[in-house]
């Protein structure tokens, strides 16, 4: 992952975060793995579309600056916990799409061996302790994670992802609190994509914003436009900072969108065609970002081209990979649900 | 040199247990609500507290989803989280994190973690406590795939299963009676373990088998001694842990005897009597039968606060004694 850069030179103070925080070859990163979140999920949506994925999948499309901009502070070894809706945290903490793709495709080279699937990415090698089928079931098992940071004093931050229909969900308040009166160094942020399926949070939550939420357990709430990667990356970076120095979690409310429905069964009759078109052409996080790296001189066309088409290569072999990887064996049904004794 | 062995009560072989974990593992560490000074809500885990320090032995708020939730992601980073339910009713709460995040965490990555986590359960009734807080539950959690769970019934066993709970990679669901944490027994000094999975024959005998849990297994040892006054020979196993089950123990000895008692205090019907029964019309042993199989469980009801009528709820020892006789006269 990143690693902290001051600013070029003093006339680029007054650029935003990402571009004094970050090189431009770690900015050209960033879009390249925004890409590859998005074809990632279009070519999962097409492979289900074909038939090769059983199953359903939360589709995270319109949300790659979130993911992207709280990992892109993270080090290697600092850990997340994740959601349903969870493939760009995946790709973004640094998994392969390869072995992301075998696992949709249930066969024994994914990172869950075929038996996790979309709701249940993982990569714990690279600090992801899984996605979750249960809203809110991760944002307990970070405070624990952090609590074994702390600890070990391993020096390790770990971020709980969630969106917003965990807000209303019990362990999100148990756990910030806990997280808070222990002081661990865990960032909760916050998806908030306006919806919990078809139930807006206006509909569903008390207060007006998610971040408010954090008055109730002495913890800094911070608001984010969700699709702009610099100004979540500066809040991941200030709350990874507090995090180190012992001074406990932060909630980052990101706010974004998601263009699809919340899962294939979706029939969006709870949105109109007017507010997604509306995200869509005016405040598409991966547009925004191509355009302010034009504009700061850091790629041009010609380098927006090289980065679409270096992904569509991965994507095609990321999806050739889990075609001709083995499928499990039957004979290995119940493997893993106990720790093997050698 | 000999072990040296003691008698020790229930509770104190645990927290011996826990104690010695603690000493020879930074990991081990207690998580519960009023662990602490106040020593924990049946003072299981005592003093502790003043010899490893509030690090290890942690207060945690009235939260137990949070808190398990925390216990679960500690054990998979790193730690052995030895973490305790204030009463076994309170497992309702904190549920989703033990069946749907710890049970099933290992195999939906495929192998990738191990979530070496222990919880205790004070459970039962007979406390006076009434409805919420007399359960026995264990089959709710021995129903689920991906978690062990374990019943000790002595002092000796508290202590031994208690330490391979703690030794072993995957979650571990330790259900005490809460009658039995002042009960004494000879306990060893030191380490050492008994293996989760495995029967005990407490009492051997040629005419009938009873296999108990819990407490009731020292109901069943004081009926099995009234009846061999009557010249009835009885077997008592004592099943410990009900996932995983030891089959082989029970097959073995209703083989023996051909007449089998299941004795247990949780609600008798889709619980551990039934998989007992089915255990043994599934096998080999069924074609030994010589009577129906009888359960005796706790009735079809809440627990009640009135003692005559919390007694009456769950098997007595003149219960067993009557279903025992009968299946040896052959009356039923």
């Amino acid at each position: 992952m990143a690693i902290a850069r001051k600013a070029i030179s003093p006339e680029q103070t007054n650029l935003p975060f990402a571009y004094r925080q970050y090189s431009p070859d770690q900015l050209r990163d960033v879009l390249r793995k925004m890409y590859l979140i998005r074809r990632f999920e279009e070519g999962a949506e097409d492979s289900y579309m074909r038939g090769l994925i059983h199953g359903t999948m939360h589709l995270s499309i319109g949300q790659e600056a979130s993911a992207m901009g709280i990992c892109m502070p993270l080090h290697e070894d600092d850990q997340i916990t994740s959601t349903h809706r969870g493939h760009g945290h995946c790709i973004a903490k640094g998994a392969d799409v390869k072995r992301m793709f075998a696992e949709f495709f249930g066969k024994t080279t994914g990172y869950c061996k075929g038996r996790g699937g979309s709701m249940h990415i993982a990569d714990v090698a690279k600090g992801n302790l899984g996605a979750n089928g249960i809203v809110a079931g991760g944002i307990p098992i970070a405070v624990g994670a952090a609590l074994s940071s702390k600890r070990m004093k391993t020096g390790k931050v770990v971020v709980s992802f969630f969106g917003d229909g965990a807000n209303n969900e019990g362990a999100f308040h148990e756990a910030l609190n806990m997280a808070s009166i222990w002081k661990l160094p865990v960032i909760f942020v916050c998806e908030n994509n306006g919806y919990g399926m078809s139930t807006s949070t206006a509909r569903s939550t008390a207060v007006k914003n998610i971040a408010d939420r954090a008055a109730a357990y002495s913890m800094p709430g911070v608001i984010v436009d969700g699709n702009n990667f610099s100004e979540v990356a500066e809040a991941s970076h200030a709350a990874a900072e507090r995090a180190r120095a012992g001074e406990g979690p932060t909630l980052i409310e990101s706010k974004t969108y998601r263009y699809r429905g919340h899962s294939k069964s979706d029939r969006n009759r709870y949105r109109t065609k007017e507010e997604i078109e509306d995200w869509i052409t005016n405040r598409d996080p991966i547009l925004l970002f191509e355009t302010e790296l034009k504009e700061f001189g850091i790629i041009d066309d010609k380098g927006i081209e090289a980065v679409r088409e270096s992904v569509k290569q991965e994507i095609a072999d990321g999806i050739e990979f889990a075609k001709q990887s083995p499928a499990p064996e039957l004979s290995d049904l119940d493997r893993y649900v106990y720790t093997e004794v050698a | 040199m000999d072990t040296a062995v003691r008698e020790l009560s229930y509770a104190q072989a645990i927290q011996e247990a826990m104690a010695l974990a603690m000493e020879a593992d930074e990991r081990v560490f207690l998580m519960g609500e009023d662990i602490g000074v106040y020593g924990g809500a049946f003072q299981v885990t005592g003093d502790l507290v003043e010899r490893f320090g509030t690090d290890r032995v942690m207060d945690t708020p009235i939260s137990e989803l949070g808190g398990a939730g925390v216990a679960v992601g500690a054990a998979v980073t790193g730690m052995r989280p030895i973490f305790e339910f204030q009463f076994s009713d309170f497992a309702t709460l904190g549920m989703e994190q033990i069946v749907n995040q710890a049970a099933k965490m290992r195999f939906m990555l495929g192998g990738e973690v191990s979530v070496p986590l222990v919880m205790r359960f004070p459970a039962g009734s007979g406390t006076g406590a009434a409805a919420q807080h007399s359960q026995s539950l264990e089959a709710w959690l021995g129903h689920v795939p991906g978690l062990k769970v374990i019943q000790p019934a002595t002092p000796h066993d508290a202590k031994g299963l208690l330490l391979a709970a703690i030794a072993d990679p995957d979650p571990v669901m330790i259900f005490e009676h809460k009658l039995l944490y002042k009960m004494k027994g000879p306990v060893p000094e030191g380490h050492y373990t008994v293996p989760i999975g495995k029967a005990e024959i407490r009492r051997e005998g040629r005419d009938l088998t009873i296999v108990a849990t819990s407490i009731m297994v020292h109901k069943a040892l004081e009926a099995a001694e009234t009846l061999s006054g009557e010249g009835m020979d009885i077997e008592v196993i004592d099943l410990r842990s009900i996932r995983p089950i030891d089959r082989e123990t029970v097959i073995e000895s209703v083989k023996k005897t051909s007449k089998l008692l299941c004795v247990y205090e949780a609600v008798k019907t889709l619980g551990i009597g039934a998989e007992v029964s089915a255990m043994i019309a599934e096998s080999e042993a069924f074609d030994y039968l010589d009577a129906p199989i009888v359960r005796l469980g706790g009735a079809e009801m809440p627990i009640p606060y009135n003692p005559d009528l919390e007694k009456a709820t769950v098997p007595q020892v003149p219960d067993i004694v009557s279903a025992a006789r009968d299946l040896v006269k052959g009356v039923r």
